[in-house]
């Protein structure tokens, strides 16, 4: 029995704009549901002109990509919202960064330009950076380059579904030791697979090709996400809407 | 606990929590960073206040009365206050393991650097909670050993009005309203640092048992008689009052508090802001404590209540609002109140809502204006009582045709869930009367079927075991065993089963009478039960509001062990009725009720007589008022909302 609310139906989309946002410091604990209740909360208090979906409890239009598992910190979150009246980008990023807790920032707003694709679409891969506290440069390069000699590295990883076994090195197209203020740090590309392989799957895979077990929890950064191109590297997902857009908001995605 | 590295005062922990939080459920509930939080350094200012909601971070960030202080200590220039919460088993283990004490949430500054420790009992289900957090935090369990170097451990909430059974572990209990007494303990504690705390730490106490609410358990002895029950409870000290009195605030308009609610970015067990729009109730429903014991009504005026309103709507984003209060369509203007911000709200998604009312057609006609932009899922309602006599005995009467009428009501208007609340183990209870929920149930969805011409209105019941609590006429009364409960309860759910075509349509949610049990102890208790709550907190009791972590064994096995000795027991302090002359823990504790008023209404309860509410009949001379100074505030006031001002661009 589909019955309708009365009154006219809710405003339709007029703009679609899609944001870069980060989550850094402790807030890096926050999952994607409890961001997602902040965002929807802040864009009321920003009084984003949202558009609705129908029916008896309408909600806005948001679409999330892909979020950073909870304990992860990110500078490179998307999303795209739907608006029922034409905004300023710019003020829209703005006014919805001041609306956010510190810490849940906003980094770019853009408009997306019709017919260059979902934003979806433009991200399989992620670029992360991995601190590892009390673990030794030399003892991370050596973890590392065992990992990239193998073919296959199985860990086993918790899914909705229980325990699977899933091969952490198929994903990982890139992995390299570095070392910042005495701290290892490992950088990588990871793709997107199923089930996902997440930088606490690559720890797992260090674990078994070479033991390395650190001593206090490693803190993982996601520093970009996009398309994997020829040379490995992390496409910006929202240049093709800033290349065919009027305006570029912000400092590109530092890719 | 393990000595902590000591750090400067107000020092942040979190570089060494934050590897731990990696280890542990939910981390997000320890780090803060809620919008609207506030921070403020530590040397700017001269009295640190850390706030403790004893419980999880989920149940307490959304507690009203702890956000209010939060705000108006903060608001002082020379003041802070910080947030701390009950962490669970998993993040407690890996603390003692390193050595990180108890720590607020806003800064993670160490619990024990403060001032105060102010914590809210709304519940005496958090004192196995407060413990561990003093533990957890480093600071001694029992009052008697803490020096000048800890903060004082101040007790507030409803809970408070019988601090007796955490007396050796709180320095203070305040009782009341705190939102003034704050301030005043506030100028005492910075009064004595700026003097050199003189005198140390019983001068501290002495002076601020001198504030009116404080109430410092150790200037007063208790003495017991051969029967096990209180002989007398007498001062220590010819400086401190022979009885202490409650604080009340009497314009709720100068204290537009929150102003600006804490919007957590974890998920809590409320998804919505809340305008408090009067406090105090004289409905004089026997069984409520919080009627009780905050008498007078004193409302907030409909343009205060707009712009609390429209200023926490802007403060935060959240998309609906409660309109609070312990009877809140009891509000002189509700009407209007209603009708205005509905109008105002028009077209904006913003949901407004009404806690569980009293069953009366009225509330159907508001609920149906507060919904008139969304969707009418739920209604609730308490009638409290299965039986008409049953409703007269705790005085909250209305026949079974208007309880009918009225749901039928909602149903008809297009409400398709009602939710009953009902208690069970009232005082003269017996089975009939909890059986009769169930004849009620099956009326009200015959009922509303007809009515609606629907067959998808539902009906919940809830039920709960009554607990009878200090400072309300019940307070004589002797509980009903868990047993009892248990075995009506199971009446009630076969009676509801009986009939599957309209059984299937009725949903029954109880609790099971044991927690009540342990809640009648704790509530009703004496000093003497302090004994039982440390030893269930030394054999792991924390969470006792939680099932999965209550136990009652634990809790009857120490009781056993504790009360034994003492000459007294559970039972004693549960199921057993009081007489008249019985010193009870709390006498020397004043809400202002009188306690020959209350004797004689619980007389008035045992024969079924029903009293009015002094908003429209005459005082009945509950005490309140004469012993306060205070009056009954209520409109109307004839006032509108104001316009709000275009915002924008
Ligand atoms: C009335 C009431 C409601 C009403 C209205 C709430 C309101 N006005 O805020 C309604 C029906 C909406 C409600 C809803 C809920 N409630 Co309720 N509610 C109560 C009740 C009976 C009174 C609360 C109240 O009047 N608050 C008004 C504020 C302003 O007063 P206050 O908190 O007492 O604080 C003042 C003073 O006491 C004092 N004070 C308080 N603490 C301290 C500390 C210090 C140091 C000092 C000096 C002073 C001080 O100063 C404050 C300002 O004057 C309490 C039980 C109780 N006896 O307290 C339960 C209670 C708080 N609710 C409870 C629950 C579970 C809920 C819900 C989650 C239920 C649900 N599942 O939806 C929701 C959540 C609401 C929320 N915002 O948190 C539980 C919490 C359980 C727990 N583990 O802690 C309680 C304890 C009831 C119970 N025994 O189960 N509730
Ligand atoms: S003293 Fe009289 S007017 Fe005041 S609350 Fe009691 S009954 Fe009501």
């Amino acid at each position: 029995m589909a019955r309708q609310p009365e009154g006219p139906p809710p405003p339709p989309t007029v703009q679609k704009l899609r944001l870069r946002y980060a989550k850094r410091g402790p807030l890096r604990f926050a999952s994607h549901r409890d961001l997602a209740r902040a965002l929807e909360r802040a864009l009321r208090r920003a009084r984003v002109p949202m558009a609705f979906s129908a029916g008896f409890s309408p909600h806005p239009k948001i679409s999330y990509v892909g979020a950073a598992p909870t304990g992860a910190a990110s500078e490179a979150e998307y999303v795209e919202i739907g608006l029922a009246e034409r905004r300023d980008p710019e003020e829209v990023r703005a006014a919805l960064d001041a609306s956010l807790p510190p810490g849940v920032d906003v980094l770019e707003c853009v408009e997306a330009t019709e017919g260059t694709g979902s934003l979806a679409d433009r991200i399989d891969a992620a670029r992360w950076r991995v601190e590892l506290p009390g673990v030794s440069p030399a003892e991370l390069a050596a973890a590392v380059a065992a990992f990239l000699a193998a073919d296959v590295v199985t860990v086993e990883k918790r899914t909705k579904n229980g325990l699977r076994d899933v091969d952490a090195r198929a994903a990982v197209t890139g992995a390299s030791a570095g070392e910042e203020a005495g701290c290892a740090i490992l950088h990588m590309v990871v793709r997107q697979v199923t089930p996902a392989v997440r930088p606490d799957d690559v720890l797992a895979a260090l674990v078994a090709v070479a033991d390395l077990r650190p001593p206090s929890p490693p803190r993982a950064v996601r520093e970009a996400q996009g398309r994997l191109d020829d040379c490995g590297t992390v496409a910006d997902p929202l240049g093709p809407d800033r290349v065919a857009g009027t305006r570029c908001q912000g400092e590109p995605a530092a890719v | 606990m393990t000595d902590a590295p000591r750090t400067v005062p107000g020092e942040s922990l979190y570089p060494r929590l934050e590897p731990l939080l990696a280890q542990v459920q939910k981390p997000i509930q320890y780090v803060g960073g809620e919008l609207n939080a506030q921070v403020k350094a530590w040397d700017d200012v001269a009295v640190h206040w850390a706030l403790m909601y004893p419980d999880a971070y989920e149940v307490g960030l959304p507690n009203q009365g702890l956000m209010i202080l939060y705000e108006v200590l903060n608001e002082r220039p020379d003041a802070l206050a910080e947030r701390t919460y009950a962490v669970w088993p998993d993040l407690a283990a890996l603390m003692r393991e390193h050595g990180v004490g108890q720590f607020t949430v806003d800064s993670h500054r160490a619990v024990a650097d403060f001032d105060l420790l102010g914590v809210s009992f709304a519940t005496e289900l958090g004192y196995t909670n407060l413990l561990e957090a003093l533990d957890l935090a480093g600071v001694p369990l029992h009052a008697h050993h803490r020096d000048e170097t800890h903060p004082v451990v101040v007790a507030g909430g409803h809970a408070a009005f019988n601090p007796e059974p955490i007396a050796d572990f709180v320095d203070c209990a305040v009782l009341g309203d705190g939102e003034q007494v704050v301030g005043d303990i506030t100028d005492v504690v910075a009064a004595w640092k700026e003097q050199g705390r003189p005198g140390g730490r019983v001068e501290l106490l002495a002076r601020l048992a001198r504030v009116d609410g404080v109430y410092v358990p150790r200037f007063y002895a208790v003495s017991y008689g051969p029967d096990g029950a209180i002989a007398a409870v007498t001062r220590t000290r010819e400086d401190v009052p022979a009885r202490v009195g409650k604080r009340t605030v009497m314009d709720l308009d100068e204290w537009p508090y929150p102003k600006t609610p804490l919007v957590p970015l974890a998920e809590s067990v409320h998804e919505r802001m809340s305008v408090e729009i009067f406090r105090g109730c004289t409905r004089g429903c026997r069984f409520c404590q919080a009627g009780m014991i905050t008498r007078p009504v004193r409302e907030r005026t409909i343009t205060g209540i707009g712009s609390m309103v429209d200023q926490g709507l802007r403060a935060t984003g959240y998309e609906e609002v409660g309109l609070l209060s312990l009877s809140s369509a009891d509000h002189s203007e509700i009407g209007q109140i209603a009708k205005q911000l509905a109008d105002r709200y028009e077209g904006t998604n913003t949901g407004l809502s009404l806690p569980s009312t009293r069953v009366d057609a009225f509330n159907v006609t508001l609920a149906n204006e507060l919904s008139r932009n969304g969707r009418r899922s739920g209604l609730t309602f308490a009638p409290e009582g299965g039986s008409e006599r049953i409703r007269r005995v705790i005085n909250k009467t209305v026949s079974k045709d208007d309880l009918v009428r009225t749901v039928t009501t909602a149903y008809a208007n297009g409400w398709q869930q009602v939710k009953l609340y009902f208690m069970c183990g009232l005082p003269t209870e017996t089975d009939e009367d909890v059986l009769e929920i169930a004849e009620l149930a099956v009326e009200v969805i015959r009922a509303g079927r007809e009515a609606s011409g629907r067959k998808d209105v539902r009906c919940t019941v809830s039920i709960g075991g009554f607990v009878p609590k200090p400072h309300t006429p019940f307070q004589w009364a002797g509980q009903a065993g868990a047993e009892t409960i248990d075995s009506r309860l199971r009446l009630l759910r076969q009676a509801i089963n009986a009939d599957r075509r309209v059984g299937r349509s009725i949903g029954l949610r109880y609790h099971d009478g044991k927690p009540g049990i342990v809640e009648g102890l704790l509530s009703r208790g004496d000093r003497r039960v302090g004994r039982v709550i440390e030893r269930v907190w030394r054999e792991g009791g924390r969470f006792d509001g939680w099932s999965e972590h209550f136990s009652f064994e634990r809790w009857t096995a120490a009781a056993a062990a504790e009360l034994a000795p003492l000459g007294v027991d559970l039972d004693w302090y549960t199921i057993r009725e009081r007489g008249q002359d019985e010193v009870l823990p709390w006498d020397h504790l004043d809400s202002g009720l009188d306690k020959e008023w209350l004797w004689d209404d619980w007389q008035e309860a045992l024969s079924e007589e029903e009293v009015a509410d002094c908003r429209w009949t005459p005082c009945y001379d509950c005490g309140v008022c004469p012993t306060n100074g205070t009056e009954i505030q209520v409109g109307p006031t004839g006032r509108s909302l104001l316009p709000l001002t275009v915002v924008g661009r």
